[in-house]
Order: C-alpha cells, then sequence, then structure tokens
C-alpha cells in the first residue's frame, strides 16, 4: 500500500482534512460511448486502403496527404516511414483506421475525434492530447504528458511512458503497460486510468476525480489521491477494457489498486456535460 | 527551449566519424535552439593537450577598427604566457581569426595555466584535454560543421548543444557545451533552467571557481568538477547533483571514456535514449536519434532524477 504524502504542507495544517475518498462509488457504465460524429467530417470507407511514404515529408504535408485521402473516401492509411517527426496525424475528427509503420515524436494524434490509430513504434511527449474520442494504440514506449487532457476514447500505451501521464485528464481511458513516471493524473478530473505496472511519485497529486487502477507499486501517493476499494464493476470494467488490448494485468486484476480523489472542491461536480446541459 | 544530443560508440575503436554523427543530430534539433552549436566531441589521444580557446567574440569583428590588431596581440600574449610556464607549443590551428585550436606539450599545473592565459583581456580558455575537442560559435550545427571542418571528426563519443537564448547573450561566451574546468577532457551541455544558480554560484566563486559566463548551464560544469575535485566520481557527482540543483533540467556529461545523463526530480525536461549493444544515443528527441538510422528503433525516456553513465 502506498503511503500518503507527508510534506511541510500537512505539517503546517494546509491538508487536515479526511481524505475520504468520495467517488469511489460513482457507477459508470461500461458500455458507454463517448464518441461524436462532426456534420463536416468526412464519409469513408475502410475498406478502400492507401499508403503514405513520408520519409521526406514534412510534418504538414503528412497531414495534408492524410486529409486528402479521407476527402477522396479512404477509410485504412498507413504511413511508411514517419521517422518520428512530430505532430503527425492530428486533427483528425472523423472514423479512420490509421497505421504508423514506426515512431512518431512529439504532439502525435493531437486533437482528434473518432480515428483508430496504430502506432507501430514509440511516441514522443503529449500523444494525443485533448483526444476526444476513438483508440489510439502504441506499441512501443511513450514520453512524457502521454494523453494530456483528453476527454474521451482509448489511449493506450503496451509499453512504459514518462512523467505526468493524464495530466488533465477529463476523460476517456488511458491504458499503460509498463511503468508511468511522477505526478501521473496530476490535475486528473474525470475518466479512467489503468497503469499494469509501477507507477512514480505523486500519483494522482491534486486530482478532483476519476480513477486510477495500478497493478505494481506506488512510488507515492499525491496530495488528494487515496486508496479506493475494487468493486465487482471495477473488476468486471478492467477485464473487459484489457481483453480488448490483448492485455493482462501481471498478478492478476483482483490484485490492481484503485485510488480515487479524496477531496471535494467547492465548485466541482461529478455531472457529464451532457448531464450538466439537462440541469442549466 | 535548447536541444541536446549524446553519442557513445562502446565497442569501436577511435575511427568512428561522429563529428558527422553529432552534426546529423544536432541538425535535427535546430528549431529547439537556433543561436548556437557546440560540440564537445573525444578523439585519439596522442600525448598533447589540445587547448581550445578564443581571443574575441564573433561579433567583436563588426564592432571595432582595432579588433584585428588586438586580436594579433592577444594571440602573442597566449603563446608568451604558454611558455612562460614551461608549455611547448607543437601544433597551431585556426579555424576563424578569433578561434584557435593548440596543441601543446606541459607537465605543469593546468590550473595555473588556464587562470595565466585567461588572465588576458578578451581571450577565453574553451577547454583543455587529451581527447577532447570543444567548439561551439553562433548558426546551427550545419554551419558550425562546415566552419570547423568536424564531418570528418574521429572518435568514440561526443556532446552537443543547440541553443536557444533564455538566461543570457547569443555569444560564444554563452553556448554549450562547458568545459569542467580545470578538469582535463570534462564537458557539459544542459537544457532547462536552474533557479539556485547564484546561491550556488557565488558559494562555488568563495571556493575558488572561476566562470566565464552568466549563463546557470555553467553552474553543473563548475559543481562537477568541485565534486570531481573533492575525490567523487562522475556517477556519484551527477546524482548529488540532481539533489543540489534546484530548477528543470536534463544535461549530459561526457569525460575521456564516460557518457552521462541526469534528470531533475520533476522530469520537466525531455530526454529521449536509445540503448543498443554497441551504441548509446540520447537526445532531446527521437527525431535526432533517427538520423543515425534507416530502420526502426527502440527507445525509452528516462525517469524523475534519474542518472546513468556509460563507459566507453
Amino acid at each position: 500500500m502506498a503511503k500518503l504524502k507527508q510534506d511541510k504542507s500537512h505539517e503546517m495544517g494546509l491538508h487536515e482534512e479526511q481524505l475520504k475518498g468520495r467517488t469511489q462509488q460513482r457507477f459508470f457504465s461500461i458500455d458507454e460511448s463517448e464518441n461524436l460524429t462532426y456534420f463536416h467530417s468526412f464519409d469513408v470507407d475502410t475498406s478502400k486502403s492507401a499508403t503514405i511514404d513520408a520519409q521526406d515529408m514534412t510534418p504538414r504535408e503528412i497531414n495534408r496527404e492524410i486529409r486528402e485521402l479521407m476527402e477522396k473516401g479512404i477509410g485504412d492509411i498507413t504511413v511508411d516511414n514517419p521517422m518520428s517527426r512530430h505532430g503527425v496525424g492530428v486533427g483528425i475528427l472523423n472514423r479512420l483506421n490509421l497505421t504508423f509503420s514506426d515512431s512518431l515524436g512529439y504532439f502525435g494524434c493531437g486533437l482528434i475525434d473518432g480515428p483508430n490509430v496504430h502506432i507501430k513504434g514509440r511516441v514522443g511527449w503529449s500523444c494525443a492530447e485533448n483526444m476526444m474520442a476513438g483508440t489510439v494504440v502504441i506499441d512501443g514506449n511513450a514520453g512524457s504528458t502521454f494523453g494530456a487532457a483528453i476527454r474521451g476514447g482509448d489511449l493506450v500505451c503496451k509499453g512504459s511512458v514518462g512523467a505526468r501521464t493524464g495530466i488533465d485528464q477529463k476523460g476517456g481511458t488511458i491504458i499503460v503497460g509498463g511503468k508511468t513516471g511522477a505526478f501521473s493524473g496530476f490535475m486528473m478530473q474525470r475518466g479512467r486510468m489503468i497503469i499494469l505496472g509501477d507507477a512514480g511519485m505523486n500519483l494522482g497529486d491534486s486530482m478532483y476525480d476519476g480513477t486510477i487502477y495500478v497493478g505494481g507499486e506506488v512510488e507515492e501517493l499525491g496530495v488528494d489521491c487515496v486508496p479506493g476499494e475494487m468493486t465487482e464493476l471495477d473488476i468486471r470494467y478492467l477485464t473487459e477494457k484489457l481483453g480488448n488490448y490483448d492485455m493482462k494485468a501481471p498478478n492478476g486484476i483482483e490484485k490492481m489498486q484503485k485510488y480515487v480523489s479524496g477531496k471535494t472542491l467547492w465548485n466541482y461536480d461529478n455531472l457529464e456535460p451532457n448531464e450538466k446541459k439537462l440541469i442549466l | 527551449m535548447c536541444g541536446i544530443a549524446g553519442i557513445i560508440h562502446k565497442n569501436a575503436g577511435k575511427d568512428v566519424n561522429i563529428g558527422e554523427q553529432m552534426t546529423a543530430m544536432l541538425q535535427a534539433l535546430k528549431h529547439r535552439g537556433p543561436d548556437s552549436t557546440g560540440y564537445a566531441m573525444y578523439g585519439e589521444d596522442n600525448g598533447n593537450h589540445i587547448v581550445r580557446f578564443k581571443v574575441a567574440e564573433a561579433a567583436d569583428l563588426e564592432g571595432s577598427f582595432d579588433i584585428h590588431a588586438a586580436i594579433e596581440d592577444r594571440i602573442a600574449a597566449v603563446v608568451s604566457r604558454m611558455e612562460d610556464l614551461g608549455a611547448k607549443i607543437v601544433k597551431k590551428e585556426n579555424a576563424t581569426e578569433y578561434s584557435h585550436r593548440y596543441e601543446i606539450q606541459f607537465s605543469g599545473d593546468m590550473k595555473k595555466l588556464a587562470d595565466f592565459v585567461e588572465d588576458i583581456e578578451g581571450v577565453e580558455i574553451l577547454s583543455i584535454g587529451n581527447s577532447l575537442e570543444l567548439i561551439k560559435d553562433l548558426g546551427d550545427a550545419a554551419e558550425v560543421s562546415e566552419q570547423y571542418g568536424l564531418n570528418s571528426f574521429n572518435g568514440t563519443h561526443g556532446i552537443g548543444h543547440t541553443r536557444m537564448a533564455t538566461e543570457s547573450d547569443v555569444d560564444i561566451r554563452s553556448a554549450h557545451p562547458y568545459w569542467a574546468y580545470p578538469f582535463s577532457d570534462v564537458s557539459v551541455v544542459h537544457n532547462g533552467q536552474l533557479t539556485n544558480y547564484w546561491t550556488n554560484r557565488r558559494a562555488l566563486e568563495l571556493k575558488g571557481h572561476r566562470f566565464s559566463s552568466n549563463c546557470d548551464s555553467e553552474l553543473i560544469a563548475v559543481y562537477i568538477a568541485d565534486r570531481m575535485n573533492q575525490g567523487q566520481d562522475l556517477e556519484s557527482a551527477m546524482k548529488d547533483s540532481v539533489e543540489y540543483l534546484d530548477g528543470v533540467f536534463t544535461y549530459l556529461v561526457a569525460t575521456r571514456d564516460q557518457l552521462g545523463m541526469a534528470k531533475d526530480v520533476m522530469a520537466a525536461k525531455p530526454m529521449v535514449v536509445y540503448e543498443g549493444d554497441d551504441m548509446i544515443a540520447l537526445a532531446s528527441e527521437e527525431v535526432a536519434i533517427r538520423t543515425l538510422f534507416d530502420h526502426r528503433i527502440e527507445t525509452f525516456d528516462p525517469y524523475h532524477g534519474e542518472v546513468k553513465v556509460w563507459q566507453n
């Protein structure tokens, strides 16, 4: 069991409240769909395929080529030789099967809403930042700020990731097959994070809401993050979610630890945006 | 922002063209810092000490009518002072009017020699070593490499830097790498900001260390030198530095036969590592490492507070 962080702020009495794990009993639907379709998105046919050789292309040229292929209705695109370039595969707002045959650099697949992306390599910092829906699966490792501010979809790294994974996460699911670095789940607001390996220091620091599952050791919990109680629903959810990506918890799902926010912010609730619209 | 890169070949001889490899990596990092580019590369040790020094800034050549005569006077003074302390100059080269490379035979106190030479106005020693060649100038890697003929430099390892000036001026003095004065063959490159620079600089100056610039990165070189002066090995000194230095940083250190990397406790600055059987390559971005390969590679990000040292 990870220990709660006890630092100077505790000694000074700035964190006197009892952290109770207010959100651990929140129920969610396993079948919930967070995908959206935009009015202006491309109508593509996933049985139509095309390949781009990006060896000598700039990121802008690669992104433009992807867009032009989607305009032609092609729904299955493979990008060869992306050569770890930055900002590739961004801003895709519709269904698309997109495969990168090698590693991407920083900000790969950011601002996407709908595509299913497979990266057969590694990704740099801030992969899938602000992702709204779809799936991004990375075969290798990932850099820091993996899945920063994502709002939906599944972001999966089969290897290990750097620091600040899921910083400002607002929804969706982040799955990490290996380790994650310091400050993962920092200021997490909603969604779920599944770490199958170890987690670095200050896990879930300042999280408002959301759920973090860890299969390995936690170096240290951050302020406001507390252990939660694993329920049948959690186990069903993890079994189904990991099964989707052919991933397994090294010590079994039952032995995973759940972490949630232990503090209520005075102006924060856990209503989803569409639920908020109903009551406003 | 700045970009840093390093490479070390573990099992090869000294005939790998690391100049070309470093240039390729640093040019790929140009977008992280276009102001200046620097190399610290380690080649053949022929028994002589290699002294790299500058006698003016590149910008000085445009700002004064008397600068050319002053440069001549400074070079004469350098030669005179080296010879006064018993150094025998066996080879003189210069890529520019202001940047010089001397090979010397010298068995005396290296710190005294460095201090005596640097006492000449406008003269700064960039490095002293038996295998270290430290080159830095304004411009990108392609320009600096072309200017100094680095694309055919053979050796075992090297580190480099592309600088975006944020804390100090755009000049050679503030460019990286920094030599860990007065330690032969020790150099440092850094990406980040150190927030306890002035406090620690004053403390180290009181201990007799010299700073040639106002760039916070120089603190790392001087700190490592101070620790090694107290008998610490490189890895131990680097581990201590992670606690000692406050701020966000990733830095690389190279010695005659080692390459080290350290990352701050917040893991706030990037570093990507490729660790192969024969070669290790590190850079702020994988896009730099990929310039060395025509196939897919496995890389990873080091974690917070992590220190790694590789031997060639």
